[in-house]
């Protein structure tokens, strides 16, 4: 009988290593394949993983979508926090009713292909355009809309996992003003939802190509494309780069939930 | 310190076509603690909530120590409140739970009173703790530190105690009281227990669809209920078949005296306490143990007499002699009952 057990125990080890043998190598041979075709040639390759000079120098169009994209993926966590965490708290506090009707429209967006976005908001960049110039920054307010599904969801987590109506009823009793409320009470407890919010956006508008390109504004996905026309091996080189990137910022992500679990328990 | 006075004037609330509250008139006295009791959805919480400003009420006013503050916000009211949920804020430890309305004062030296609340309510060593590492008692008793730290007016507590077991809930409503006494800020306390009304208040309002049906000392509430309502939710009772006459009703052979006088007549419903009821084995007795039940010291013994059910009380040492099916003999001490002559607006909370 023990006998049996172990044997199975043993196949299922073995099973185990093999699944994730065939998944690593799915996921890790074009990456190893990217190393390679971009460090084919000796004296093409960079010394450095980042070095700004020679890149700005050399590709000026890439350096630009670079900096585009830092600042859309800035600007965006910035907007879409200022906007979605007020109104979150404010649903779960005063309207708990519009809940349903809330995360409804938080989640159209992703019910809609981005083709058809870019349709519906042509005219509207047509003003934006108008009033605010041809900025590659604009793109934020597309891209604000475009991550409030996975944004929506992580902040409510946040706020479901807390006693919100209860923890601002005994602020108020103490003397808070709604501000306060927010910022030193409501805030401090979902943190980490907050941060997790912040880097699915970045994350995101890091990885966006098709709102950009049809609006005809650059960043970094578009300026990738562009180069790939002239030189395959730097955007290959700028592509892994960016993955490992977003790799990072999703480890950070993961290691911010898991900590949140330890202290919540 | 001592306490100020708080008014309650006709307040109303209607939630739909529920009246929450309907003309509520209350008083505490400087330093009092009034314990509101009553079944759930009579208006109790909704008072409390109206005089700490979390809720509006459709009309009527709030006095507190001359100042009519019906219109004042929740935060600018001078009030300390303890919640039936945790609600410690899970970010902060203990004491900073307790700074914190102190902070918002912009009292500097808010630690110390901070650790001397902490020390008052006995958890003076869990100072640093977090909210999680605490258990429930010693949460709902931080709460209680961080209300009372601001120096409130008025302290409201709505059923502090709701989610604690047993025993703390005991031991810390014998703790609620002596802080309370100690400090002497006026206290409105909100309950539907009891048992835990009648052992913290000075005085006990039993509320009943949001309007107040009696308020006194809880020995003359539970003595001299004013109706019925009163009478079966504080305290059990036995309803037994008498016969009116004059200041006294007639129940099994025995006069009792009434609480108030009857109107009806001259058959009525007499409210009998179970320790009002004697029970002694007899064999030519009317009445026959069904259940007999261990409380401790006392026990409590049911006997059906006829096709009625009386529940009586008696000391565990006799027991013994009560066996189920023990034929017995009722007798009824002669003090004061209530009557349930009451409008039939009270059927549905006979039981």
């Amino acid at each position: 009988m023990a006998g049996v057990i172990a044997r199975r125990r043993r196949r299922q080890r073995v099973l185990r290593w093999v699944v994730l043998a065939v998944l690593g190598a799915f996921f890790v041979l074009p990456l190893v394949a990217m190393v390679e075709f971009t460090t084919r040639g000796d004296q093409d390759t960079w010394r450095l993983l980042v070095d700004w000079p020679l890149l700005s120098q050399t590709y000026p169009a890439l350096a630009d979508g670079i900096v585009a994209s830092l600042g859309q993926a800035g600007l965006t966590a910035l907007l879409m926090l200022v906007l979605l965490v007020p109104t979150a708290i404010w649903v779960r506090l005063r309207l708990p009713g519009l809940r349903r009707l809330v995360e409804f429209i938080c989640l159209l967006p992703l019910t809609i292909p981005a083709i058809v976005l870019v349709v519906g908001l042509a005219p509207v960049y047509a003003w934006v355009n108008y009033l605010l110039g041809g900025s590659a920054l604009t793109l934020t307010f597309a891209y604000t809309v475009l991550v409030l599904p996975f944004a929506y969801r992580a902040i409510d987590a946040g706020l479901s996992a807390i006693d919100v109506p209860t923890l601002a009823e005994a602020a108020r009793s103490l003397g808070a003003g709604w501000g306060t409320v927010i910022w030193r009470v409501v805030l401090p407890n979902i943190r980490s939802a907050v941060l997790s919010a912040a880097f699915l956006t970045v994350a995101l508008v890091l990885g966006e190509f098709t709102i950009a390109s049809l609006l005809n504004r650059t960043n970094l996905q578009v300026a990738i494309n562009f180069l790939g026309k002239s030189s395959a091996t730097m955007s290959v080189a700028v592509s892994l780069a960016t993955l490992l990137l977003v790799f990072v910022l999703l480890l950070l992500l993961s290691l911010l939930g898991a900590r949140r679990r330890g202290a919540g328990s | 310190m001592s306490g100020v006075a708080v008014q309650l004037n006709d307040l109303r609330r209607a939630f739909g076509t529920v009246h929450a509250l309907d003309g509520l008139d209350l008083e505490l006295h400087p330093g009092e603690l009034i314990a509101l009791l009553g079944p759930s959805g009579c208006g109790k919480t909704t008072a409390l909530r109206v005089l700490a400003g979390l809720e509006d009420a459709d009309s009527g006013s709030v006095v507190v120590d001359g100042r009519n503050i019906t219109g004042l916000p929740a935060n600018r009211r001078d009030m300390g409140m303890v919640f039936q949920a945790y609600s410690l804020f899970p970010h902060l430890t203990a004491l900073e739970n307790v700074r914190f309305g102190l902070r918002l004062r912009g009292r500097r030296g808010g630690g110390d009173r901070a650790a001397e609340m902490l020390d008052l309510v006995g958890i003076a060593e869990f100072a640093s703790r977090y909210p999680h590492q605490l258990s429930g008692g010693q949460q709902q008793r931080v709460a209680l530190a961080r209300a009372l730290a601001i120096s409130p007016q008025v302290l409201l507590l709505d059923e502090p105690l709701s989610a604690l077991d047993a025993k703390v809930r005991v031991q810390l409503r014998e703790e609620i009281k002596r802080i309370q006494t100690e400090v002497g800020t006026t206290t409105l306390f909100v309950t539907h227990d009891q048992e835990e009304a009648l052992a913290v208040a000075d005085r006990v309002g039993v509320m009943r669809a949001g309007r107040l049906e009696q308020l006194g000392e809880p020995a003359d509430v539970y003595l001299r209920p004013v109706n019925a309502f009163v009478a079966d939710f504080v305290g059990l009772s036995n309803r037994l078949p008498g016969r009116l006459d004059g200041e006294a009703v007639e129940v099994f052979g025995t006069r009792l005296p009434l609480v108030s006088p009857g109107s009806a007549g001259p058959d009525v419903i007499a409210l009998v306490r179970p320790e009002s009821v004697d029970v002694t084995p007899d064999p030519d007795g009317s009445g026959r143990v069904l259940t007999a039940g261990f409380l401790g010291p006392m026990s409590r013994v049911t006997v059906a007499v006829g096709d009625l059910v009386v529940i009586a009380q008696v000391d565990s040492g006799r027991m013994a002699d009560l066996p189920p099916g023990t034929a017995v003999r009722l007798d009824l001490r002669p003090v004061p009952v209530a009557l349930d002559d009451a409008a039939p607006r009270d059927r549905p909370f006979r039981s």
